[in-house]
């Protein structure tokens, strides 16, 4: 077990520096003066002057790779040219955004996604089963900001019922203790401003659920099929167990891993449609902050973006690999095995 | 005499496939008194496996369906019970273990889960309770150190190891009934001998009535003290274990007897003799005996009607017109 | 023989047939555009803007008072067009690169996957648009960004069926006859790549029709006033309010082309893949 998590761990950090070379080759790839593009357009030469030296933008690649790599370590993203600020402190405040909307997501999609597949295993070829696999294609095959789109037209144009855009309504005092919206409402209390943001969640988490929804659900019901067909599923329903403990205690457990793997390899796609659907939603998160630092070509926060997203996905993998060692007690070596 | 514990009459399990009916179980007669070992022989598949699942009722629905018959447990028909009254019986009145013991335990759950969990279920007893009594399960199949292998996983132990959990497992509710499909096939040698050992004893121990699959009439003469042959759905030949190995009568029993080697003190070296043939396509059976296309002994008859069970002296019986 | 059998199958698997008529349906309509369609697609119409649907725009008309319909179909040949360019543009490189990863083993396989590794690392739309920044926004761009970000997935499928090929006897045999290794790869091997490729290729082109707009929508990809559906979209964003069906129907087509190619990609396994049902 202890060398399964060291080899991922030196996988982990051979990942993370062929990572950060090919985002520091980025400026460089970039027809123009990469000092040019690190201070912006309307930068004084003085400023140009000095990012030239803090960077070592004069001397060979292997030495800027290296003052990149370090400044990395110190946690030194550069600084946005648009704010002025440091870009890992702007990425910091919009991640927390992220992260509860990719949290919410992740939960929707799972649950409803497992529980449709289940329900599709063990009602094979039923009206049911033959509906869900059906919209999962079409979840599938949609294009989330079409759909985010559409949902907002219903269901705040037409029916007002819920709001448009943003975290929380402005004007509404806000304490932040965590960055988090919902949980810090909760903790001091405040159920105004708690239900506010769960009715901001709604849409855009539905939205960036849809797609990890369909593939789960997919899955779920393949991996079902296949587990109910064992043996160890007719020793459990020999010893009289009802069809749910069955299902729940006997099958899913081990149909759940693949669903794991899935769950875990489809991060990425909530990641990426994080981009797309804080974009609708004008969600003050990491994948609008992107796309609005492209547009406006503050290329050091861009660099800092997808640098940080590649970083969390390869976290998010490994997080992955180590649930699948405690479901899965045959890759738990030791010694008896 | 008391009315038998299991009482099977007519049973007939038929599978609804694409391609056609498969009558799988197609007419069992069978009856078994407490406490005592019935063996059931024929080639894989003659509906051995099946009729044990049809008493257990976990035969696969929609495709497959009891379509006619009886089976009386301890006077309850089961063929009539509802899924919940079922429940009841499996694992606690009626338990099976299964022929591969690599794969019928769940990968994901230790062994004392396993077990307690069937004893929690059927027996008014508190979770500790339950594991220190599947502690003393894994004690009484000859399990070592079992306060520790009681945490292990299905596969930290051997094919052998697996199938003592399995018997304990069966054994852990005290059923009337346990039936054993196929319990040593796909164990060693050396292995099933303890096995069946240890089937022997416990049965004598928990008093429980077994009825026992098996293709090897070896493992029959072993532990069973009656005997039914099956063929293609139906039983050919009825006897107790000494008649049957004395005399058999049905051409296919003797055909199975044929198909054995003989022990190596016997006089002379004799050829094994395998039946011609293979098990008749049970979507395209013949009219008439099931087993005329290879009977060395058919005749005319034979290809008309089918036998019936015919009663020969004492309880021995056999399907065949030769001896009407 | 075993091609008229597949032939067979296909028309009998509902959801291939359905998948097929939808592409079938769009390629029409993408071939003829010209001919049916109602408005010239580009030409503004400064009166008639963001008007609902119509007898005469039945998918209405945008805020520069164009035929979305008109827009719609134009948009189905570059749609089609991205889709196929970017599946060849991660085909070719995807399908050599796995070949000679599972063939060769170790010494050649490590440091191509590994490099696959590290493109898998970013989430796919990320590396598309972190490619775009470096190319620049277009419509090409789109293409090959789209295109590139999908190599890693060709070179694993390919490499998994040759690490399972290069076991079988018939390459076995070839191998103890002497062929050479070149020969071994491209006439034994890679002919049996094929159907997994196929039909990872037509799943593909959904996938790449939806980046690919998912770019425009962003837009990173085809310019003003190219209509791109992803484009559209996007323009029809700012007029949720008063105007839903500017952003409906571009949205409505690339769902359809996508389900078609969904459709067909799952027929299409079920049908050469039968160990991935």
């Amino acid at each position: 077990m202890a060398r399964f998590i060291s080899r991922r761990l030196f996988h982990l950090i051979f990942i993370l520096i062929g990572v950060s070379i090919l985002v520091f080759l980025m400026l460089r790839l970039i027809p123009g003066d990469p000092a040019h593009l690190l201070v912006g357009e309307l930068a004084s030469p003085q400023d140009i002057a000095r990012i030239r030296e803090k960077l070592g933008l004069d001397s060979s690649y292997v030495y800027q790779y290296f003052i990149y790599a370090s400044n990395l370590l110190k946690g030194d993203m550069g600084t946005s040219i648009r704010s002025n600020v440091p870009v890992s402190q702007e990425i910091f405040v919009r991640f927390l955004a992220t992260v509860e909307l990719s949290i919410a997501a992740m939960l929707i999609s799972s649950l409803i996604g497992i529980l449709a597949g289940v329900i599709s295993s063990v009602r094979q070829y039923s009206i049911f089963d033959y509906f869900s696999m059906m919209m999962a294609l079409v979840g599938i095959s949609m294009p989330i900001f079409w759909l985010g789109l559409m949902l907002m037209y219903l269901f705040s144009v037409k029916w007002g019922i819920l709001p448009m855009m943003g975290r929380f309504t402005m004007g509404l005092d806000y304490h932040v203790i965590s960055g988090l919206v919902m949980l810090d409402s909760l903790l001091s209390g405040d159920i105004q401003l708690f239900f506010n943001s769960v009715k901001h969640l709604i849409l855009p988490a539905f939205t960036l659920a849809t797609i990890p929804m369909a593939i789960i659900a997919r899955m779920t019901r393949s991996s079902m099929l296949e587990v109910m067909s064992k043996d160890y599923i007719r020793t459990a329903r020999a010893k009289g167990l009802s069809r749910g403990t069955v299902i729940f205690r006997h099958a899913l457990k081990n149909a759940f891993l693949p669903i794991i793997t899935v769950i875990g390899l489809n991060f990425g796609l909530l990641l990426g449609g994080a981009v797309l659907t804080e974009t609708i939603f004008s969600w003050p998160g990491l994948g609008r902050y992107v796309v609005d630092s492209l547009s406006a070509r503050d290329y050091p926060a861009v660099q800092g973006c997808i640098l940080f997203f590649a970083v969390i996905m390869v976290i998010v993998n490994l997080t992955v690999d180590i649930f699948y060692l405690y479901l899965d007690p045959r890759l738990r070596i030791d010694g008896k095995g | 005499m008391a009315a038998p514990l299991l009482e099977i009459q007519g049973l007939k399990t038929f599978f609804f496939t694409r391609k056609g009916v498969v009558k799988a179980v197609d007419g069992v007669d069978l009856s078994l008194n407490e406490g005592e070992t019935l063996g059931l022989v024929g080639e894989s598949g003659c509906g051995k496996t099946v009729t044990a699942l049809s008493i257990m009722r976990l035969i696969s629905e929609p495709i497959g369906r009891i379509t006619e018959g009886s089976i009386n447990f301890e006077g309850k028909d089961l063929v009539a019970a509802t899924e919940s009254e079922m429940r009841k019986i499996r694992g606690n009145r009626i338990s099976m273990i299964f022929q591969e013991p690599m794969t019928s335990l769940n990968p994901v759950l230790k062994v004392g889960d396993q077990i307690s969990e069937a004893i929690q279920l059927h027996q008014d007893v508190s979770k500790k309770e339950a594991w220190d009594r599947s502690i003393e399960m894994l004690r009484l199949v000859g399990i070592p150190s079992p306060e520790s292998r009681v945490n292990e996983y299905p596969h930290q132990m051997s094919g052998g190891m697996r199938q003592r959990v399995m018997i304990g497992m069966a054994l852990s509710c005290h059923p009337k009934l346990m039936i054993a499909d196929e319990p040593t096939t796909a164990l060693d040698v050396t292995i099933q001998a303890q096995i069946l050992d240890l089937i022997n004893r416990l049965k004598e121990r928990v008093g429980s009535a077994i009825l026992l699959i098996t293709h090897n009439l070896g493992v029959v003469a072993e532990v069973a003290q009656y005997v039914g042959v099956m063929y293609a759905g139906y039983i050919v030949e009825y006897a107790d274990v000494i008649t049957l190995f004395k005399e058999p009568r049905h051409p296919y029993t003797v055909g199975l007897f044929q198909s054995i080697p003989k022990k190596k003190g016997s006089a002379k070296r004799e050829r094994l003799q395998a039946i011609p043939g293979l098990v008749p396509d049970l979507l395209e059976l013949p009219k008439g005996c099931k087993f005329q296309d290879r009977c060395s002994r058919v005749f005319q008859r034979c290809r008309e009607e089918a036998p019936l069970l015919l009663k020969l002296n004492g309880s021995h019986q056999v399907r065949c017109w030769l001896y009407e | 023989m075993e091609k008229v059998e597949a032939l067979v199958e296909l028309k009998k698997n509902k959801t291939a047939m359905a998948g097929l008529i939808l592409i079938c349906f769009l390629l029409i309509l993408a071939l003829i555009g010209p001919w049916i369609s109602p408005h010239p697609p580009l030409v503004p119409d400064p009166i008639n803007r963001l008007k609902g649907p119509s007898w005469s725009h039945p998918f209405g008309t945008d805020s520069l008072g164009r035929d979305i319909l008109s827009r719609v179909i134009y948009g189905s040949r570059i749609s089609i067009i991205i889709g196929l360019i970017a599946v060849s543009i991660s085909l070719v490189p995807g399908t050599i690169l796995g070949l000679l990863s599972g063939f060769y083993g170790r010494k050649v396989d490590e440091p191509i996957m590994r490099g696959m590794d590290i493109m898998l690392a970013f989430p796919a739309i990320l590396l598309a648009i972190f490619i775009t920044a470096i190319l620049g926004p277009s419509l090409l761009n789109t293409m090959i960004a789209v295109g590139i970000v999908y190599i890693p997935h060709y070179a694993r499928i390919v490499r998994s069926s040759v690490l399972s090929l290069k076991e079988q006897l018939f390459v076995q045999a070839v191998r103890s006859l002497g062929g050479s290794n070149l020969r071994i790869i491209f006439l034994h091997i890679f002919p049996n790549t094929i159907p997994p490729i196929i039909v990872y290729a037509t799943l593909g082109m959904g996938t790449a029709v939806l980046q690919a707009a998912a770019l425009g929508f962003l837009g990173l990809g085809a310019q003003p006033p190219t209509p791109e559906w992803g484009a559209m979209l996007s323009e029809g964003r700012q007029y949720i309010q008063n105007a839903p069906h500017v952003a409906a129907f571009p949205g409505i087509a690339i769902f359809m082309l996508v389900l078609g190619f969904n459709l067909f990609g799952d027929g299409l396994r079920d049908i050469l893949d039968p160990s991935l049902r």
